[in-house]
């Protein structure tokens, strides 16, 4: 695979003297899907904002394909494609003539099968002659979809596409977000949603105070940063923890019909094994047992809260 | 140059124009209509002539001039005021294009409506009066230039302005004022001297001459001079916008 967006070092100050990018280095291979996962004002939308043209960087390079942001933005540009946070469409145009604008201003011919093929994935060929504002929220979501890849982009930037967005259409924007990968469309979102991320992302870049904290594969991260833990369920009830299993830290739950414990799934030694041979020689009896990973979710909060874990 | 996005823009303006023609059209029609009855019957009456042309043929470049400077102003202004307001600009400043081809397509659309206009107040006006346009290549071109010379004017107010407020009071408090007291409705040779030189500082008396000259061969001041002044007005936008392009100055942060 080749890279297809490198930032390097990319710094951003805005007028008031506020750092909102603090050196994001940060390169996306073709063909995946990564989420930027931060919580609000992290600088996710600054970072897309300067990729795409709307900020200026205040310094670092930025190159798409090779094309740098800045000295080759007519290239770079030409292979991107935005969907913003905000929805920003005007009103009384109908939905067709903004798609096929949008077409032209990227510098593309006008293509009436492109747009319509573009049209009927993001269903929107029945309403094609409506105007936007009679549209409903997800409708216009997906008019700007439709916009943003009206020039058959290669990097498709979705700023936290299903914010206030009702189940149903989350889950038809993760669809067509899938679909696009099969058309080896690279995409970039940003979300603070955990299950987001988990649903649809290759790989996950945590971004926390303008800085990206830590970039990994999806299941990687989580079996690197993930604690899993054991529940050994009881035949009887016990109101103490054993003396003999002092040394595993346990802790009892359940009323004490269960003992819980936590390990680390990356060291060597688990010490399950070790664990269950202790608790028959105390003498308790096995009803059960059952492993429990951490969720995205107690990582990300843990990154935030702690970013040197991250190492 | 990206051709193709300086179209887009340029229809997509377009479109916004014709999807609203009745209000862009009657509105200057029937002020203008408005005019003819008050200035060319009413005073008109009483004045004559100016300088061998009726009073109501003398006022129509200056009716044309007025409606084309405030048309181009109001619609390159908002055309890119818009897009700011509602936020749809991420898309201009995203895409392939340089500054030029942003403006060309917003200036070219707007200086287009205002030609329009001016051509059916033109029209409208032979309905009134009776006129005969000694030099129609000077005359379109006088009005080419002026429609696009107040475009751009109109797009540096709309990139200037932060909130509609601002964006209406420059065409009120400067442009009209200095559109009525640059000798529309009479000659300059008709004022007191005092008043004949302050008005030599006032930038829309030579164009209106020019334009007038180009209708009835009279001229309040020299041809070349109008054209002059033109040249100079259009010269300054374009050093704005140039500025303007390589500041990001209210555009890109
Ligand atoms: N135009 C701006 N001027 C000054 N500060 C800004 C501007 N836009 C964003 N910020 C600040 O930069 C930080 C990052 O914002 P943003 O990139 O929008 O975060 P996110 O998208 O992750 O919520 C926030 O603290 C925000 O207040
Ligand atoms: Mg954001």
């Amino acid at each position: 695979m080749s890279t297809i967006l490198s930032i390097q070092n990319l710094r951003k100050s805005y007028a008031g003297g506020f750092d909102a990018l603090k050196g994001v280095n940060l390169d996306i291979e073709e063909g995946e899907i990564i989420a930027l996962l931060g919580p609000n004002g992290a600088g996710k939308t600054t970072l897309i904002s300067t990729v795409c043209g709307i900020t200026m960087p205040t310094s670092g390079t930025v190159t798409v394909a090779g094309f740098d942001i800045l000295s080759n933005y007519r290239e770079a540009r030409s292979l991107i494609g935005l969907v913003p946070q905000e929805i920003a469409l005007e009103p009384f145009e109908k939905v067709i003539n903004t798609v096929r604008f949008s077409r032209g201003l990227f510098g593309k011919q006008r293509k009436d099968s492109a747009v319509e093929d573009i049209l009927k994935r993001l269903s929107l060929w029945d309403k094609r002659d409506n105007q936007i504002r009679e549209l409903s929220g997800g409708m216009k979501r997906r008019v700007l979809i439709a916009k943003a890849l009206a020039h058959e982009p290669r990097v498709l930037f979705l700023d936290e596409p299903t914010a206030g967005v009702d189940v149903e259409l989350r889950k038809d924007m993760w669809e067509i977000v899938e679909q696009l990968r099969t058309d080896g469309v690279t995409t970039i979102l940003t979300t603070h949603y955990i299950e987001e991320a988990e649903a649809i992302a290759d790989r996950i870049g945590v971004i926390s105070k303008g800085d990206i904290l830590l970039v990994e594969d999806k299941n990687k991260l989580m079996a690197r940063m993930g604690k899993k833990q054991l529940d050994v369920q009881l035949t009887s009830q016990i109101n103490a923890v054993p003396d003999a299993l002092a040394a595993y830290d346990l802790t009892l739950g359940d009323d004490g019909w269960t003992l819980i414990y936590s390990y680390d799934v990356n060291a060597e030694r688990t010490g399950i094994t070790m664990l269950l041979n202790d608790v028959q020689k105390a003498g308790l009896q096995l009803k059960d047992v059952v492993t429990r990973q951490s969720s995205l979710e107690d990582i990300f909060v843990s990154l935030v809260n702690q970013p040197e874990a991250a190492q | 140059m990206n051709w193709t996005a300086i179209r887009a823009i340029y229809v997509f303006e377009m479109a916004r124009f014709f999807r609203t023609i009745a209000q862009s059209l009657i509105s200057p029609v029937l002020s203008t209509s408005l005019y003819f009855v008050v200035f060319g019957a009413a005073i008109g009456s009483r004045i004559d002539q100016v300088e061998g042309v009726s009073y109501g043929a003398f006022i129509v470049p200056g009716l044309i001039m007025l409606t084309v400077m405030t048309q181009g102003i109001s619609n390159a202004s908002f055309g890119i005021y818009f897009p700011k307001f509602i936020g749809t600009i991420y898309e201009l400043l995203s895409a392939p294009v340089s500054f030029l081809e942003i403006v060309m397509g917003y200036v070219g659309a707007a200086a287009t409506k205002a030609m329009f206009i001016g051509i059916i107040i033109l029209i409208t006006s032979f309905f009134f009066v009776d006129i005969q346009i000694q030099n129609p290549a000077a005359m379109v071109a006088f009005l080419v230039l002026t429609c696009i010379s107040f475009a751009l004017f109109g797009f540096i107010i709309g990139i200037w302005a932060g909130n509609f407020e601002q964006l209406q009071l420059v065409p009120l408090l400067i442009i009209t004022p200095l559109v009525f007291l640059g000798g529309s409705f009479y000659s300059i040779s008709m004022l007191p001297p005092v008043w004949q030189t302050i008005s030599m500082f006032n930038p829309v008396v030579y164009l209106i001459s020019g334009f007038r000259w180009a209708f009835f061969g009279i001229q309040d001041v020299p041809i070349v001079t109008s054209l002059l002044a033109i040249g100079l007005f259009t010269s300054l936008c374009l050093g704005a916008v140039w500025w303007i392009f390589k500041t990001g100055w209210r555009i890109r942060q």
